[in-house]
């Protein structure tokens, strides 16, 4: 077992796993990665299960070995090095005792560095994952020591096809209060360009439209509810809310609908400015992928990554082309 | 898309919450008895166990169910909810048993209690009656939600079904007393919130660093509230706050 030493650690990074399940009836949400498909291409890249991980908003990173150790870097691509040499994004690498990983502050979204064996911090009520909103751990700051599980694999230098970003409409689903809003409201919503605001967070992230705003009778009155990660929330001043895996677990703004689960990452990881439109599917004809189907696909698609020399440290250490001789014939 | 949502007013009703999650409500409005039925029904629903099913919790008026749909198709949990649904009469179902009373110290005073006054004028009383009718009685923990730990305390009478604020207050302190639609909550966070602040307490719901009991009210405790002056409750240390405990179930 190794450590890592943070030697810069921008504002709001944390280390985030999976979450928690079976604490909805206490008032806890599940928490955990913004982004979990990034984690499980990075348990892909590094053969072995979900661990914990670090998890970055745009700030910058950048820590130590203190040990042979190996990472992933998965999620928001950024501009990622190892003793000046740059790194491929949703690949995983090797860092020797002494060697100094940076990664540069990134523009929206998060990005998430994972360890062999994974981050070893504490556990509690079952889970590694900081939840700030309910109080639970604390952002990572410059100085920490991080243990790092036992590393039972081997498995670096992979790389993981990054799969076509997606522009089509994030999909939505029936949720508490769907059935309240008039017709013309649902049929606007998916007609609707919405822009993900600057103001968002884990807990949620505010969309804004041009045009009217939406909202039902009563809404101030609704009793609270049951609200969930992925819920599009329609708040006072009539524009969506959609909340993050740090949600409350109820409340009494009306819900207009629910983000099929596997859509959310992409939408948690939109950037400031950047736009997206949602789309209401059937429930019946909504098709499902876990997240271990993920992580078996994420499996197979996982390469030797094919190195650009230009990207290889110390060049002339290497025989280029085996057998070449110097012309002359023996 | 609206026909796979159970529109009919007849309750109770199942409602899909998104793809992986069912939503069993029993009153579309604080009631006593639909408060009971919820958690009657979740107690029920988790005797069954079934498969794939991956956590159940109740709010006010409703029994939620999340599962996962690789392992049970919606359409069968739903048919055996419904089938569970008509093995009794669930609003005439007891409260859980071991369940506590939590008596709270609460000062109604000065920067305690910023929103008191409007408070009590939206429900037609002067200050004094408004604390008077808060302390009077013991209210339930009818919902653990929003925040870890943190209670929806109700109901209060009817005079005190008051909207929530159409514009957030940007911070409430933990331990703060607020009020709406006929509940008080002593927030167990420090969060912004469309409820009004009537009062501050030094009791912490939600200690994320006790092994034992992190999360200290259950759904079905009772919580009385104790007038204390601003310097008396300056003298209470959080988390504890000057709360004591009996067991009532």
């Amino acid at each position: 077992m190794t450590t890592v030493t943070l030697t810069r650690a921008g504002p709001g990074i944390t280390v985030q796993d999976l979450g928690r399940r079976g604490y909805i009836s206490q008032g806890l949400s599940r928490g955990g990665a913004a982004d979990r498909t990034a984690l499980l291409a990075a348990a892909a890249l590094l053969r072995q299960e979900v661990t914990a991980a670090l998890e970055l908003p745009p700030s910058p990173l950048a820590l130590r070995a203190n040990g042979p150790l190996r990472f992933a870097l998965t999620g928001s691509e950024r501009a990622a090095q190892v003793e000046g040499n740059r790194l491929a994004w949703n690949g995983s690498h090797r860092l020797a005792e002494g060697e100094t990983l940076t990664l540069a502050a990134g523009t929206g979204g998060y990005a998430y560095v994972s360890f062999g064996g994974g981050l070893a911090t504490p556990i509690r009520l079952g889970s590694r994952a900081a939840h700030l909103a309910a109080g639970i751990g604390a952002p990572v700051e410059t100085g920490d020591e991080l243990l790092l599980g036992p590393d039972g694999g081997d498995a670096a230098d992979l790389v993981l096809e990054a799969e076509r970003t997606a522009s089509a409409a994030l999909r939505l689903l029936p949720s508490a209060h769907t059935a309240l809003f008039p017709e013309d409201q649902i049929a606007r919503l998916q007609e609707t360009t919405f822009t993900r605001d600057p103001r968002g967070n884990r807990q949620g992230i505010r969309l804004t439209q041009d045009g009217a705003p939406f909202g039902t009778e009563g809404q101030l009155s609704l009793l609270s509810e049951i609200a969930r990660p992925g819920d599009i929330q329609i708040t006072g001043d009539g524009s969506p809310m959609l909340l993050g895996p740090e949600c409350q677990t109820t409340g009494g703004y009306p819900r207009i609908g629910c983000l099929h689960p596997d859509d959310l990452p992409r939408a948690m990881q939109t950037p400031p400015g950047a736009t997206l439109r949602l789309s209401f599917v059937p429930l019946d004809e909504a098709t499902w992928q876990g997240e271990d189907d993920i992580l078996r696909d994420m499996r197979a698609r996982t390469a030797p990554r094919i190195r650009d020399p230009h990207d290889i440290r110390d060049l002339g250490a290497y025989q280029l082309i085996s057998g070449v001789t110097t012309g002359e014939t023996a | 898309m609206q026909s796979a949502t159970d529109t009919s007013d007849a309750f109770p009703r199942l409602t899909p919450l998104g793809i992986d999650g069912l939503l069993v409500t029993f009153a579309d409005r604080l009631d006593e008895a639909a408060n009971r039925a919820a958690l009657a029904f979740r107690s029920a629903v988790d005797d069954e166990g079934w498969e794939g099913m991956i956590e159940t919790a109740t709010s006010l008026a409703s029994t939620f169910i999340a599962f996962d749909p690789a392992r049970l198709n919606r359409e069968t949990l739903a048919e055996r909810l419904r089938k569970l649904l008509g093995t009794r009469d669930w609003f005439a179902a007891d409260l859980p048993t071991g369940r506590r009373r939590l008596t709270i110290p609460v000062s109604f005073e000065g920067d305690h209690a910023p929103q008191l006054d409007e408070a009590a004028d939206l429900a037609g009383l002067t200050r004094a009656q408004a604390i008077e009718e808060i302390c009077a009685r013991p209210v339930r923990a009818l919902a653990l939600g929003y925040a870890p730990g943190q209670a929806y305390l109700g109901e209060l009478d009817a005079h005190w079904n008051i909207d929530r604020q159409r514009d957030l207050t940007p911070r409430v302190e933990t331990g703060a007393l607020v009020t709406a639609v006929r509940q008080l909550i002593v927030f167990a966070t420090t969060t912004p919130t469309g409820w009004r602040q009537i009062g501050m307490t030094r009791f912490h719901g939600f200690r994320p660093d006790d092994p034992d009991r992190p999360i200290v009210l259950a759904p079905g405790d009772e919580v009385r509230f104790t007038p204390v002056s601003a310097a008396e409750l300056e003298a209470l240390c959080a988390p504890e706050g000057g709360v004591t405990l009996e067991d009532i179930a």
